[in-house]
Order: structure tokens, then sequence, then C-alpha cells
């Protein structure tokens, strides 16, 4: 089946085509002295100035804590179970001042893996992972700076978050165990690293 | 054998000068065409490079363009033909700039006695203000300006690939189609004018805005209804030629030979590093010419309606105060436009090191220092200490000239900035159609109405 195409009959003045080219430098002229003098763009300098992020959004993940500081996980592996993509890592250990509950001595999440579903926060029965901390700048050079671990999940210091990689170098003893410090920021082409 | 020396420096130095104005006004424009479209589009444009911390509004990235096309890799590929690929962006960029070699930008500097006696001359001494002075110099622009296809044809030809060839093919037609329409609308002017001599044609539209070229050459219009006439000759012939100044600079609605959507880029697409920057400088040196030479011939050139040469040099010192204490109060407006940037949104996200924060206090130092320079002017021309020296005068009617010459050019690149911004691409057939089917038909009648017109106008001025 075909279709016709529409055609606009055009007018006498459209055929003049002056005075269209008129009306459609008025419309530029407008954007551009408006802009000019309003100076109200809707362009963000993202760098410099940046977006408030909504409240739901999700973003990095962050372990919340109880009141004297401890995090207020008891690995019961929830997330690591429904998380879609398996990129949770928990090693659980036992308190000795604190038979009934289990802690995490470690929980890293793998940031190249994870797909921010948002499905551990769901799962979770102690609210303590969330996924609130509007960070969604999340890079690295090399894939273990890629793992966020527990200090760094943990530490929410004030908003202003390096990224991993900084936070693993500059916080001793914060790095996940096997952090390499001198790892190259770039990784070689040849794979040698048994990728 | 006697050396005329001063001859010979006056004209070195006129050579400078006009290549000077041609060579300015080239990075503004490249700064011009990324703000103005930047703003057309509701975008921001250029604005992160910076010195000290002062981003001037994007004129960085000009600056930083030309080093990054001095330092890049110049790659000449393989299957070129050298000779003539050399020569194409060299034919191209030297075509651009002879052009503005017969546009007047001011009438004669007189260089009074007591000046001349430094190197031992007799008797004041009369610099016309234009480098070549042809008795045939709007046939010199439509031959040489015809010329400048020849470096995208070069180009397209040596490059020995299918987009170059169909770019440089595309030029060449182009510009047979439009340099007829080009050609009948400045044999209108000739009419109109009598004459081939841009200096004169430029002294001619002095005085009153009505002398000027699109209002039909009128010395006295009175009241006559028949001075319409010559506003439709003049208003027709400025639009066939101004239209074909478009098609001849390859602006937007004619940038076929570049169309990127179909011939990538068209004739320059081997070049690269410098020998690309000619083209690109090229391109923007044909649209001051054909800015400037529109001005010269339709809208007064370098004169300042109302106020001719004769004028300024009579009234120097009313016009240097005016103009000083009218840039005080602009000045100090622009000062405090600065200052109350500071408080934009933007400086409150930087971090308070952060070295853009020196911004807004530059600006202020900028404007004030300004208002006091225009203070000084006007304190000068209130002291009336200029208009009574020999050379005072002139140099101030040089320099308004000039600069009234400089502003059209400057709103003439802007139109077609503009232009572009707003107006697609015409398809080849259509450009074709509209070259010889619409604008061909429109300027022999122009050219006809231009005959009646000269002899409707002695009797519109007899009366």
């Amino acid at each position: 089946m075909t279709v016709p195409a529409l055609r606009h009959e055009r007018t006498f003045v459209e055929r003049l085509y002056l005075p269209e080219i008129v009306k459609g430098l008025y419309i530029t002229l407008r954007h551009a002295l408006k802009n000019l003098f309003e100076q109200d763009l809707p362009t963000i300098e993202y760098p410099d100035v940046r977006k408030p992020m909504p409240e739901r959004y999700k973003g990095a993940h962050r372990l919340t804590t109880r009141p004297d500081g401890k995090v207020k996980c008891v690995a019961c592996m929830c997330c690591a179970q429904v998380c879609p993509a398996k990129c949770i890592t928990i090693q659980a250990g036992e308190d000795p001042n604190d038979p009934i509950e289990k802690y995490p001595v470690e929980f890293q999440i793998d940031m190249l893996r994870c797909i921010y579903c948002g499905y551990c926060v769901e799962a979770c029965p102690k609210d303590a992972i969330r996924m609130d901390t509007g960070i969604y700048e999340i890079n690295a050079f090399t894939r273990q700076d890629m793992v966020h671990n527990k200090a760094y999940m943990t530490d929410l210091m004030d908003g202003h978050k390096p990224l991993a990689e900084t936070f693993y170098r500059q916080q001793a003893g914060s790095a996940p165990k096997g952090y390499d410090t001198d790892e190259q920021r770039v990784l070689p082409v040849d794979g040698s690293r048994g990728l | 054998m006697d050396i005329p020396w001063v001859e010979l420096i006056v004209a070195l130095l006129k050579c400078v000068f006009s290549l000077a104005f041609v060579m300015q006004v080239v990075p503004i424009l490249i700064w011009a065409e990324r703000k103005v479209s930047a703003y057309i589009q509701d975008r921001t444009g250029p604005n992160r490079a910076h010195i000290g911390g002062i981003r001037a509004a994007g004129l960085v990235h000009t600056l930083v363009d030309v080093v990054k096309l001095i330092v890049k890799e110049d790659i000449i590929p393989s299957h070129v033909e050298k000779r003539y690929w050399f020569a194409a962006p060299v034919v191209a960029m030297s075509v651009a700039l002879t052009t503005f070699t017969v546009v007047p930008w001011g009438d004669a500097l007189t260089l009074p006695a007591s000046v001349t006696a430094l190197w031992g001359g007799e008797g004041p001494l009369s610099v016309p203000l234009q480098v070549a002075q042809i008795n045939g110099g709007m046939l010199f622009i439509l031959a040489i300006g015809s010329l400048g296809v020849y470096g995208v044809m070069l180009a397209g030809w040596a490059s020995n690939n299918k987009f170059s060839l169909l770019g440089g093919l595309r030029a060449s037609a182009q510009m047979v189609s439009y340099e007829l329409a080009m050609g009948l609308a400045v044999v209108t002017m000739f009419m109109l004018y009598g004459t081939a001599r841009l200096d004169e044609i430029a002294a001619q539209q002095a005085g009153p805005i009505w002398n000027w070229g699109v209002f039909g050459v009128l010395d006295n219009p009175g009241l006559d209804p028949l001075v319409l006439v010559g506003w439709i000759v003049g208003g027709l012939a400025f639009l066939l030629f101004w239209t074909s100044v478009f098609a001849e600079t390859n602006r937007m609605p004619f940038d076929l030979p570049e169309g990127e959507a179909e011939l990538v880029a068209g004739y320059h697409i081997e070049y690269s590093s410098l020998r690309f920057a000619l083209f690109f400088m090229a391109e923007y040196a044909h649209m001051v010419v054909g800015s400037a030479v529109t001005a010269t011939l339709f809208f007064g050139g370098y004169n300042i309606p109302f106020l001719d040469g004769q004028a300024i040099r009579e009234n120097t010192d009313i016009i240097l105060a005016v103009l000083g204490f009218g840039g005080v109060p602009a000045s100090i407006v622009f000062a405090v436009i600065a200052w109350r940037r500071r408080n934009r949104p933007f400086y409150k996200a930087l971090p308070a090191d952060d070295i853009r924060h020196r911004e807004p206090r530059f600006w202020l130092a900028v404007w004030s220092l300004s208002a006091l320079a225009a203070l000084g002017l006007g304190v000068v021309g209130l002291s009336g200490l200029v208009g009574g020296t020999a050379l005072g005068p002139e140099l101030v009617a040089f320099a308004l000239q000039t600069g009234s010459l400089f502003l059209k050019v400057l709103f003439g690149t802007f139109f077609m900035i503009w232009i572009r911004w707003t107006i697609p691409r015409f398809r080849y057939d259509q450009l074709m159609d509209l070259g010889w089917r619409t604008m061909l038909p429109v300027a022999i009648g122009t050219v006809m109405l231009a005959g009646v017109w000269v002899i409707v106008r002695e009797a519109v001025q007899a009366a």
C-alpha cells in the first residue's frame, strides 16, 4: 500500500522565499538576544556546577552504621544471594562481644559488575545497605579500584568522598586485601595481568 | 636613479594595514561563529579555556586553536598531485587577501608640511587610504574574486579523492551560476554611480544616509514618489549582490562544496594542520572582503551617515568630546555588569581557590580603565587642542572612517553567521534553479529598471 506524501501547497508569499527567511532570522535572533542578555541557559557547567541528584537516585552504595559506629550489616547474605550480577562478596565473622549476630569482616561490591538494580537494598532485613549517596562518578584506571570495600562504603566523608583509588591509597589500612598499590594506572595492552 | 622611497614606504605601510585589517577580523569571526551559533541554539558555546583564569567569553579558544593547528602533524597523503595540492591553499588565501587591496578604508589622509619635512618632502602629502587605485576597481574585484574558486578546484582535483573532486566540481558550477547575477548587480551600480573606481563610489555616498547605494544614489530626494524607484533598484541590486556573495564565499545556504552530510568535508578533506588552517582562514577572509565590498557598494563604505570627511575635520573637537563623554557612562555600565556577574551561580559553585574567581575583578579593572580613557578623550576634545593642529583632524578622520568601515564589516559578517545558523542548505538542483531561473532574470530586470532610474533621477534632482 502506498501512502501519498502530505504536501503543503505553498502560498505566493512563501514562494517569494524572502519573507520566510526573515521569519527564520527573527526566530534565531530572538533566541540569540535572549540568551545573550539573560544568560539563563539550561546548560549546567558540569565539573564546576553540579545538578542536585533526586532523593531516590540510585548511586554508589553505602553501608549504614549503628550509633556505636559498627555497621548494621549482620552478614545474612541476603543481598549477595539476590544480586543478579553476583557482584557482592561478603566474608562473615563472629564478634566475641556479641554472641548473637554475625558481622561482615569484609564486604566488597565489584562496581564493574553491579547493574544498579537496587535489589540488595530491598533484600536487606537490617536497612544496612543503601544507594542514597548520589555519587555517580564511579571510575578508575584499574580493575582493583573499581571494587568498593567495607571501609570505603562506610565512610561518607560529608559528601566529599574521593574516588576509590584515592581513598585506598590515602587512608592507611583501608584498601582491600591483596590491593596492589604499585599497580600502573593504565593497564598494559598485552593483557599480561591474566585478565 | 631616483628611487621614490617615501612612496614605496607609504605603499608598504598601506599593504600591511590592509592585511592586518582582514587578518584581525578572522579570529574574531571564528569566535563569533561559535558563540552566535551557540546562543542561537540555546547552548553556552566555548567557555573553558582560560589564560590566568580569564576566559574572555571563549576568545581564548581561538588562540588555542591557532596553537593546535600549528603544532599538529602535517599529513601529506601519498596519492595527491603534490605540486597543485601544495598550491591550492596558498591560492585560496592569497586571492582572498588580494581582493581587499582596492577597497578604500577612508578618504585621503593629508600629511601636513610639518610632517613631510621630516624626510625632506616639500609641501603637504595626500595619501589615499586604499592600496591600489585602479580605474576598474570593481572589475578587479570581480576578476580576482572569481579566482578564489581556483583554490577550491585545485584542492578538489589534486587531492585525488572522489569527495574532494565532487566538492571542487560543485564549487565551480556554483561560481559560474552566481557570477552572472553578481556581475549584473554590479553593472546596475556602475550605471547609478557612473564609475567603477571604488574610491569614487565611496566618495559619492558621503553625507546623508540617503546617499547610500541601496537608496539608488540620489543627492537630494525631496518628497517625489519616484524616489521609490531608486530604492527598488538599489534594494534589488543589493539583494542579488549579497546572495551572490554568499555563494561566492561558500557560506551556508550555498556551502555545497563542503556539504559534510554527503561529501564528508568536500575539497579540503585531505588537508591537515596549517594547510587546513589556510583554507579555513581563507573562508573567513572571503567573508570579510565580501562584507567590505558590499559595504562600499551599497552602505556608504567608510562614510559615517550625515558626517562626511569635511565635517569630521571641521568639528574634530566636538566629536572627540561627544565620543569621550559618551564612552564614560557606557564603560561604567559595562563595569557594573562585569562586577555583578560575580554573583552568578557558576562562581558560587567554584571552590574558593579557583583561579577563575579573578574574572569579575579583571573585567571591572578593564572597564574602569576604559572609562578613564574615555574621560581623557573627552577632556582632550573640550580643551580644543587637537582641532587646531594640522595633523590631528586628519588622524581623527582616518580613525573614525576606518572604524566605520570596520563596524559595517563586522555587521555584514555577523549577518552571514546569523544566516548560516538559520537557513538549511540548498539541494544542488535548487541551487542551480535559484541561480539561473530566479536570480538571473531578476538581475536583467534590475539592470533595465536601473536604466529607467538613471533618466528619471535627473528629472527628480532637477525638480
